[in-house]
């Protein structure tokens, strides 16, 4: 029992990295229905920033962690700039625009392996780890920084869409595009927007991760990066809130299949659950039901 | 009928004629035993990017779980080879693959074709990993180490042969009556579904004879190599078929083979590069994708009637 509780708080520590991760999926998908394969490769190169940050400018935590994210969101405008803009402005498939964000993930992870080598760096320890004892749980003081800087930072999301002027156009725009920019909305802009912010979550999580397991190589973001898309499909793409308990949910699976003992089964088991929701919800936990049009 | 088979036998003869022509190569010497692994493991992408078409473009159903499937024919055929090492095993093997990929496929097909676009391919990637993730840790595939010093069975002329007859038989299929049933679920599923098509088998007959060929290919690859581990079978390799898929065409058939060829010695190209490999093969997808979005021949195929038939027409022209 106490392992088991012990492994709860673990798994919602690690689902808040992925329910960050979710959040720049989901806002993606839902504005234009694209799966930014690059978006795992964005919170390795967030990792990597804050990393170099620390060792070589042994700046402040909170400062990298701010200077990560607008760094982040300034690589996700440009990805979109370069690489996905035209290709909307060109009408392509979707699947072309899919294979050009797999070409991207290849480019960042190769070029950083190319350019910093493959090997994993142990990330800096910016902050003193602390380990409360609160009963029978142990917390750190890094998990628990984990987690309230991302039910902050989804806060601020939720503000930014629910309430500014940028978030309404965002939701026009993922309602109806067309519709959107004759009303007089900026698309690409709002696009854009849309890149930057879940790019800067992204960012966020990198730096948040590396600081947890202390270990950061070009690769990292292969795995979560699907992690975190398969938590924002079961949470119901496009829905904010859904990632964020899409996201927990993956990472309390994981943890449990971890204290169960049977940890090589353990993204089987994610798999699985994730069939099975799309099997009984077919758009995900909290997503909306399409009908069929004729 | 007659013009059918006629054409059928003119499709033998390009696939019989462009066997002859790697003979030739081989036996003057242009093609040495390096560019004839090249060839071998084109000949195999062939038929992945074939397969993976017959799902991906012409049933229009996303799957990005095709490495599942070769995972299964690679081990089924490294297994039976290890007990059989003749010619029989070889054949039992890639049954056996084809029968296990076919009958998952099948279990998986059902309810998840229900499942649209983007969801329908975070699905098939799932299953995909789940197989690889029990060939894992499963004792009989010895998990993560994988089998070595498999028998080799295969060369690069079975390998052809191979490649040849699935890429007429899936051409066939899609002329059959069958074919344009899948085609009309693909172009308009509810429309199909309202003229008495039941899509669902359709969409169903498609993935499983995908799959069932995507096995076949892994056979292939296991007795060719010799040697297999779980993490030649993970999603890059699904998406490295995708690539070749999208790069030719989504569609066409024709595209398919042609992107499997050219990224066959696209690769041979950029190994001279070293480190860079990667950074410049990723950069030519994006610039490629940016400048020919429905990739080397969007969705025009080459057809044998078609050929002759335009020479009959200008024919009864100039008379």
């Amino acid at each position: 029992m106490q392992v088991i509780t012990q492994q709860i708080f673990n798994g919602i520590f690690l689902g808040s990295i992925y329910a960050l991760l979710a959040l720049g999926y989901t806002m993606v998908y839902g504005i234009i229905g694209l799966i930014n394969f690059a978006h795992g490769d964005v919170y390795m190169i967030g990792a990597f920033i804050g990393y170099f940050m620390i060792t070589n400018l042994h700046l402040n935590f909170w400062i990298t962690l701010v200077f990560t994210m607008a760094a982040c969101a300034l690589i996700g405008m440009l990805i979109e700039f370069l690489a996905y803009r035209p290709l909307r402005h060109h009408g392509a498939p979707k699947i072309t625009a899919l294979i050009t964000a797999i070409g991207v993930s290849f480019l960042l992870e190769n070029g950083m392996t190319f350019l910093f080598g493959g090997d994993s760096r142990s990330f800096p320890q910016a902050i003193k780890l602390v380990t409360y004892q609160i009963g029978f749980l142990r917390v750190t003081n890094i998990q628990i920084l984990i987690f309230v800087v991302a039910v902050v930072l989804m806060i601020a999301l939720q503000f930014i869409v629910q309430k500014t002027k940028m978030g309404r156009a965002m939701r026009a725009v993922s309602v109806d595009t067309d519709a959107a920019s004759i009303v007089g909305i900026k698309v690409d802009q709002t696009i854009s927007f849309t890149f930057a912010i879940g790019s800067a979550l992204a960012g966020a999580a990198g730096v948040l991760i590396g600081l947890y397991y202390n270990s950061i190589d070009p690769l990292m973001g292969m795995t979560p990066g699907i992690k975190a898309f398969i938590a924002a499909v079961v949470g119901g793409i496009g829905v904010i809130p859904g990632a964020a308990i899409g996201g927990w949910l993956i990472g309390l699976i994981e943890t449990l299949t971890y204290s169960i003992g049977i940890s090589s089964w353990k993204d089987a088991v994610v798999y699985v659950a994730l069939i099975l929701v799309l099997l009984v919800r077919p758009t995900g936990l909290f997503g909306k039901k399409e009908g069929e049009k004729v | 009928m007659k013009r059918n088979v006629r054409d059928q036998l003119i499709w033998l003869a390009i696939a019989v004629g462009g066997w002859l022509l790697i003979d030739l190569l081989t036996l003057v010497g242009i093609i040495n035993p390096f560019i004839l692994t090249i060839i071998t493991m084109i000949e195999i992408n062939v038929i992945l990017a074939v397969s993976l078409n017959l799902i991906l473009g012409i049933s229009g159903q996303f799957s990005l779980g095709h490495a599942g499937f070769m995972a299964i024919g690679a081990y089924s055929s490294a297994i039976i080879a290890e007990k059989v090492d003749n010619f029989g095993g070889f054949l039992i093997g890639i049954l056996i693959g084809i029968a296990i990929s076919g009958l998952i496929a099948l279990i998986e097909g059902i309810p998840t074709l229900r499942l649209r676009g983007d969801y329908l391919a975070i699905a098939t990637l799932g299953v995909s990993e789940i197989i690889r993730i029990t060939i894992n840790n499963l004792e009989i595939t010895n998990g993560p180490k994988g089998i070595f010093n498999i028998p080799q069975q295969s060369n690069w002329s079975i390998v052809y042969i191979f490649a040849a007859a699935i890429t007429i038989i899936i051409v066939n299929i899609v002329h059959s009556k069958t074919g344009r049933a899948i085609l009309s679920v693909r172009d308009n599923e509810i429309a199909a579904e309202s003229i008495g098509l039941n899509t669902t088998k359709y969409k169903v007959i498609a993935f499983v004879i995908g799959a069932a060929a995507a096995s076949v290919a892994g056979s292939l690859y296991a007795t060719y190599l010799q040697s297999i581990t779980p993490g030649n079978f993970s999603f890059m390799q699904s998406i490295s078929t995708l690539i070749m898929v999208v790069l030719g065409g989504v569609g066409s058939i024709t595209g398919s083979i042609l992107a499997a060829v050219v990224l066959g010695f696209v690769d041979v190209i950029l190994q001279n590069y070293g480190a860079l490999r990667m950074v410049l093969y990723s950069l030519l997808l994006i610039i490629f994708m940016l400048f020919r979005p429905s990739g080397f021949l969007g969705s025009w195929e080459f057809s044998v009637k078609r050929l002759f038939s335009a020479k009959d027409k200008s024919q009864k022209e100039t008379k």
